[in-house]
């Protein structure tokens, strides 16, 4: 008898928690649907762009638990060979965005087989010391433009056809591939290959021992990490135009950190919170300059100590979901 | 050319570069090269005892260059006491920042100790820059470090020989203490398992507490000595501790001898390629430990496989 209500009790609620994910899901889409009759939409694509980076990097610190310190290599060269395929060589935006998304792929698989040679605290180290390395090539390099960057990149128009340099177009396109991004590492996260990771994230040397080559998994992840990084970068080099050295140089590493802790390391929609809340930070104290910094660093020192969870990991955990 | 004073540099070429170029870069590969070693030992240190890796350590360095300008600018104090007091200052927040916040990650994730790390750096970083600008700020050299000698193939500046005789010093004092005292003994016990040293009476989280100040006074002994080389500016440090990073994968941090030499060793190779190919000096070492991690994964000096 008591059985039988506790079963009751906990079945529920569990038609809504079940589906915790999905309802999210569409609140999210809704939300950003109906954003941008209510604030800047250009605002709202940048925001979008981080949140896909922000997620790119959920995928190794969260369910890899792998800290990559040197993300903005990818969102930064990406960036880049985007913003100058579509001004020197003419290239259409779908076509730009794709260099720019292969071009990261390429320095993920470079950078991430080195990396995954050691282990914890050293793999931090050697991901934001090969981000250095190649921000040192941006900055030397001829094509990048040095401190001016690659300005007024031409949106273009998508597969020749449609105007990009419509706000409300440009808006659904960034929309769309920020939501195949979402979907795609949602899909990562819940396949067997999904598992596997966060075996790994778990207990390493356990998942070596059942037999797993945890080097491939890893590898692959970062690959995956860094592509998806990739296409944020070369996205929102289209809609800002412009593609520079901030998108390369360590603070935006640890920009990218800071918005997927805020939000949440390993929940699905913690990034996407955390980075809307970070751009959001940066816009309103745009005028105290350097203070900027300070508040970010308060913001880390703040989350490690008291708010491990994130806001969405602790909302998550007060309602005993999963988000 | 008549050369008949002899108090002239003589000037030859090796390689088709003429060798006070050579020389200078050398030596300017050293003066780096004291840098690295002395930071990477420092996160060297703290990471054996406290398992984090300070990421504070470059912002650490440059509030120790600030307070030897501040010491200069509004109480007079010189070069030499600052030697003594600014690493001093800079140790003892060190103290507070581990007692406020290290202390409570111990038993957490490496990675959270270098987040909370990372956000001192930008704290103390942006605090800086409010402070006195992105600008560098000049610290003047002690009266009696000026002036050089003449080698012969080249001109020694005083200051820098100095640089470089100090930092050795110190690093080699380091060793020693570690390696074949009795407080390093029980410093390398305390490593390897807390619990057993406590067990002996040890007050092993004061000397986990100390062990940061320490680290972070070296750090900031660093500082001091870089100010008059290079500008006292907020983001003197943040560049550094990249470098620094690239130094302590490639030497690993398992041994101490290990991270002195590598520190030295990168920098006068640096200082080398800022000789024969100048455009790739600013990457050189992250070239380096890449190639590292492809024969040694481990590192030069790597215990572990």
């Amino acid at each position: 008898m008591e059985q039988r209500v506790a079963d009751t009790l906990a079945k529920k609620p569990s038609v809504l928690r079940g589906h915790a994910e999905t309802i999210a899901f569409m609140v999210m889409v809704a939300a950003l649907i109906a954003a941008p009759f209510f604030t800047y939409p250009l605002f709202l694509m940048q925001a979008m762009c981080f949140a896909l980076f922000a997620c790119a990097f959920n995928l190794l610190i969260g369910y890899v638990g792998l800290l990559s310190f040197g993300h903005a290599l990818y969102f930064g060269w990406a960036s880049y060979l985007s913003a100058y395929s579509a001004k020197a060589w003419g290239f259409p935006p779908e076509l730009a965005i794709l260099t720019g998304t292969a071009t990261a792929a390429i320095c993920g698989l470079l950078a991430g087989s080195l990396a995954i040679r050691r282990q914890g605290i050293y793999f931090a180290m050697i991901t934001l010391a090969l981000a250095q390395m190649m921000y040192f090539f941006a900055l030397q390099a001829k094509f990048t433009g040095g401190e001016d960057g690659i300005q007024a990149v031409p949106r273009g128009f998508l597969f020749g056809l449609i105007d990009l340099r419509n706000e409300a177009t440009m808006y659904v396109v960034v929309l769309v591939i920020f939501l195949a991004g979402f979907l795609f590492i949602y899909r990562i996260i819940h396949s067997p290959f999904g598992e596997v990771l966060k075996a790994i994230r778990e207990n390493e040397q356990r998942a070596i021992s059942l037999g797993y080559k945890t080097d491939r998994y890893k590898l692959v992840a970062f690959v995956l990490s860094a592509t998806l990084a990739g296409a944020a970068g070369a996205t929102k080099a289209i809609v800002l135009q412009l593609a520079s050295l901030t998108d390369v140089n360590w603070p935006m590493s640890g920009e990218v950190v800071l918005m997927t802790l805020v939000g949440g390391l390993g929940t699905i929609f913690g990034p996407v919170v955390g980075s809307f809340v970070i751009l959001l930070m940066q816009y309103k104290l745009a005028a105290v300059g350097e203070w900027v910094l300070v508040i970010q660093g308060v913001i880390f020192v703040a989350c490690v100590l008291l708010f491990r969870r994130g806001v969405i990991g602790e909302l998550a955990n007060k309602l005993r979901i999963r988000l | 050319m008549c050369d008949v004073a002899g108090n002239r540099n003589r000037v030859f070429e090796i390689f088709g570069i003429p060798s006070t170029a050579l020389f200078g870069q050398l030596l300017i590969g050293l003066i780096n090269g004291s840098f690295y070693a002395l930071l990477s030992l420092g996160l060297a240190v703290i990471f054996g005892m406290l398992n984090i890796i300070n990421f504070s350590h470059g912002a650490q360095y440059m509030l120790g260059a600030f307070v030897a300008y501040l010491l200069l600018q509004y109480s007079g104090l010189g070069y030499w006491p600052a030697l003594i007091v600014a690493p001093l200052i800079v140790g003892i927040t060190g103290v507070i920042v581990e007692r406020l916040f290290l202390q409570w990650l111990y038993k957490l994730d490496h990675l959270y100790g270098l987040l909370l790390t990372f956000g001192l750096a930008l704290i103390i970083e942006g605090v800086a820059r409010n402070q006195f600008g992105s600008a560098g700020l000049p610290y003047t050299l002690p009266d009696s470090l000026r002036g050089g000698q003449n080698l012969g193939f080249m001109f020694l500046p005083n200051y820098r020989a100095w640089v470089i005789v100090a930092s050795l010093t110190i690093c080699i004092g380091t060793w020693f203490v570690i390696e074949r005292t009795r407080l390093g003994a029980n410093l390398r016990a305390a490593t390897e398992n807390p619990t057993l040293v406590r067990a002996f009476g040890i007050n092993v989280p004061r000397m986990i507490t100390l062990t940061y100040g320490f680290g972070v006074a070296l750090a900031a002994f660093a500082g001091v000595m870089a100010a008059p080389i290079y500008n006292v500016s907020p983001q003197m440090g943040s560049e550094l501790i990249i470098v620094v990073f690239a130094v302590v994968v490639i030497g690993g941090m398992g041994s101490i001898l290990g991270a002195i030499v590598t520190g030295f060793g990168l920098g006068v190779i640096e200082g080398l390629t800022k000789v024969f190919f100048p455009e790739a000096s600013n990457t050189v070492i992250f070239v380096i430990m890449a190639i590292v991690l492809l024969v040694r994964p481990a590192g030069l000096f790597g215990r572990r496989a």
